[in-house]
């Protein structure tokens, strides 16, 4: 088997053994599969494209073909240890919105996504002025699923006001773990570890 | 639901006079006088299917029970030493337990011989399959053509059976058969319902549950479909309240409308415009007349006719009746997550984007309530032409689909 995404790779060796997760957007179920097989995991999924949710049933993963912006509603409170939403967040209709149902589900949530303010997607509209076509955001603005860009200050921001607290963040540069300082300017891609305060 | 069309044939064939309802009752030979001459048909109706006689009465949600019931059933493939590589598949309303074997009366190929064999995706040479025909119905297990106690037919003195009865008659076969618990059980539209009724009540005889294209309760358009059909049936003087067994006559005018009226739910309208469309049967202009001009109508005809071939009106209406009492909340105190509170079984759920009969809103709000009681499932809406009748027909995704998922 391949070895999993950088990011995934990081939410794999986060997550304690044995619990309940909810891996939203699970595409073929590889991370879902790991945590299974490694770890014991009790992991669930939610996947937008049939043809994903086939070779996740062929694996024996239990997922169900649904959409982050309205099937979430469907499961209850707190019924999973984790809610994990990797390269998702960007492409859903209402980022919130799928982010308090994330920590309303889960004790705690995985949100993974690429950084809007990374230097090169920055110089590419400083200087060519055009929106950025980059190795995680290869796809061009009028065709890409990613239709709400978000930053890693901006991600701060929304957290900040929607009170849900910071456990762990990790910054990745290609495959490669990189610095939390200036992350936002540093940093392609963002996980970060969640809980609600209270 | 029931028999795919395999073929559309432009000219419904001849029917061969010896299976007709009206010209034997070849399904209910062994009601017959021993000196009514035997037809080719009944003999291999007879030796065809394998029956268990169930040793305990059936108690019936009715409140009545069942005496002597029995249960004709196929099977295929071996089953294992600890006897753990049993399948159970259940048949839809007019199916039958031919599901990888020639039907003795049809002499077609089985309803589901495309899904179910060696190195298919109800795998026979790793799973040992079994099939049942469904209590009420007349196929050889207990039905209203049946016998009841005084010799002659049940005909409407059979008792109004529900789904959970009919699986609870499946469940005494598979106590007969030594089986204590399946590996699956499988099952599309009426199918589909006694696997959710099987894996709600009795949750240990199971260890995964593969639903299709069904529902957990029928809707108010669901009962008033059927109602239609039943009232045809109902409608023809030869039914004579039920009581046409041995008059050598059977209400098939009414039988084969509604046959006629539930086959356009099997279909959808995409399907049928792309299939017929306004294009005339054998014929180069209108008639001006009632004839079947057009080849829709041709179609339904056949369908409707042959149907009366091999399916007892009296079942019909018992088993559209059972499909209507259906409502698996209603059953576990409303609340439809409830009915899988004791359930640890994996499931599957599949549903079609052109099937109207049982749509994907079905499927999802049983996934829902799955979910609420924190059971293992899967979900997936497929992409198929062809209505209702797409779990009959070729899906090469919905192989996929239940290859995956019973062999994980």
């Amino acid at each position: 088997m391949s070895p999993l995404r950088a990011d995934l790779a990081i939410i794999a060796d986060n997550i304690a053994p044995g619990g309940r997760v909810l891996d939203v957007g699970c595409g073929d179920g590889a991370l879902m599969a790991a945590l299974r097989d490694a770890r014991g995991v009790d992991a669930r999924g939610m996947e937008i494209d049939p043809a994903n949710v086939e070779l996740c049933v062929a694996r024996g993963l239990s997922v169900i073909q649904g959409d982050a912006d309205s099937d979430l509603s469907e499961y209850p409170d707190a019924s999973f240890d984790y809610a994990i939403l990797s390269q998702t967040l960007q492409t859903t209709m209402r980022p919130d919105r799928v982010l308090e149902q994330l920590l309303r589900i889960g004790r705690k949530a995985f949100v993974s996504f690429p950084n809007f303010a990374h230097w090169r997607v920055r110089l590419s509209l400083l200087w060519g002025g055009r929106m950025p076509v980059t190795r995680l955001l290869p796809v061009a603005w009028y065709a890409t699923p990613n239709i709400h860009h978000v930053t890693v200050d901006d991600f701060r921001a929304l957290l900040d006001e929607r009170g849900i607290r910071v456990e762990q963040a990790w910054f990745l540069n290609g495959d490669r773990e990189t610095s939390a300082a200036a992350a936002n300017f540093r940093a392609e891609h963002a996980v970060f570890l969640l809980s609600r305060n209270d | 639901m029931g028999r795919p069309p395999r073929a559309f044939a432009t000219s419904p064939p001849p029917t061969p006079p010896a299976c007709r309802w009206g010209d034997g009752r070849t399904l209910t030979r062994r009601l017959l006088p021993p000196n009514s001459p035997p037809t080719m048909a009944d003999a291999a109706a007879l030796h065809a299917s394998r029956r268990l006689r169930l040793t305990q009465p059936l108690a019936l949600d009715s409140g009545q029970q069942l005496d002597g019931v029995e249960i004709a059933y196929e099977t295929y493939g071996e089953l294992n030493a600890d006897k753990s590589n049993a399948i159970l598949v259940c048949h839809a309303l007019t199916g039958d337990q031919y599901l990888a074997s020639d039907h003795p009366i049809t002499g077609k190929p089985g309803w589901w011989v495309r899904m179910v064999g060696p190195g298919k995706p109800i795998d026979t040479s790793r799973f040992h399959v079994i099939c049942a025909n469904v209590i009420g119905s007349c196929i050889g297990s207990t039905g209203p053509a049946s016998p009841a106690a005084d010799g002659k037919p049940y005909a409407m003195r059979f008792p109004v059976i529900t789904v959970r009865d009919m699986v609870r008659g499946l469940v005494g076969l598979l106590d007969g058969l030594g089986i204590a618990q399946l590996h699956a059980v499988v099952g599309g539209s009426m199918g589909g319902m006694q696997a959710l009724s099987l894996a709600a009540n009795f949750p240990d005889r199971i260890r995964s549950a593969l639903v299709i294209a069904s529902s957990a309760r029928h809707s108010a358009q669901n009962i008033a479909f059927h109602e239609v059909g039943r009232q045809a049936i109902m409608a023809d003087p030869e039914w004579r309240g039920g009581d046409y067994y041995g008059t050598g006559k059977g209400p098939e005018k009414g039988l084969a409308v509604a046959r006629m009226a539930a086959h356009i739910t099997y279909l959808s309208e995409e399907g049928m415009h792309e299939k017929f469309g306004r294009k005339l049967q054998d014929r180069d202009a209108k008639t001006f007349g009632f004839d079947a001009d057009f080849q829709i109508e041709s179609y339904l005809r056949h369908q409707g006719l042959s149907f009366t071939d091999r399916f007892d009106a009296n079942s019909y209406l018992y088993i559209t009746r059972a499909m209507d009492y259906f409502d698996l909340a209603e059953e576990h105190g409303g609340l439809l997550a409830n009915a899988f509170a004791q359930s640890k079984a994996r499931f599957c759920l599949v549903s079609f984007d052109t099937d109207w009969l049982y749509p994907t809103a079905e499927s999802r709000s049983i996934v829902h309530a799955l979910n609420a009681s924190g059971a293992a499932v899967s979900f997936v809406e497929l992409s198929a032409p062809f209505g209702h009748d797409s779990f009959l027909l070729d899906v090469p995704a919905l192989d996929r689909v239940v290859a995956g998922f019973l062999g994980a």
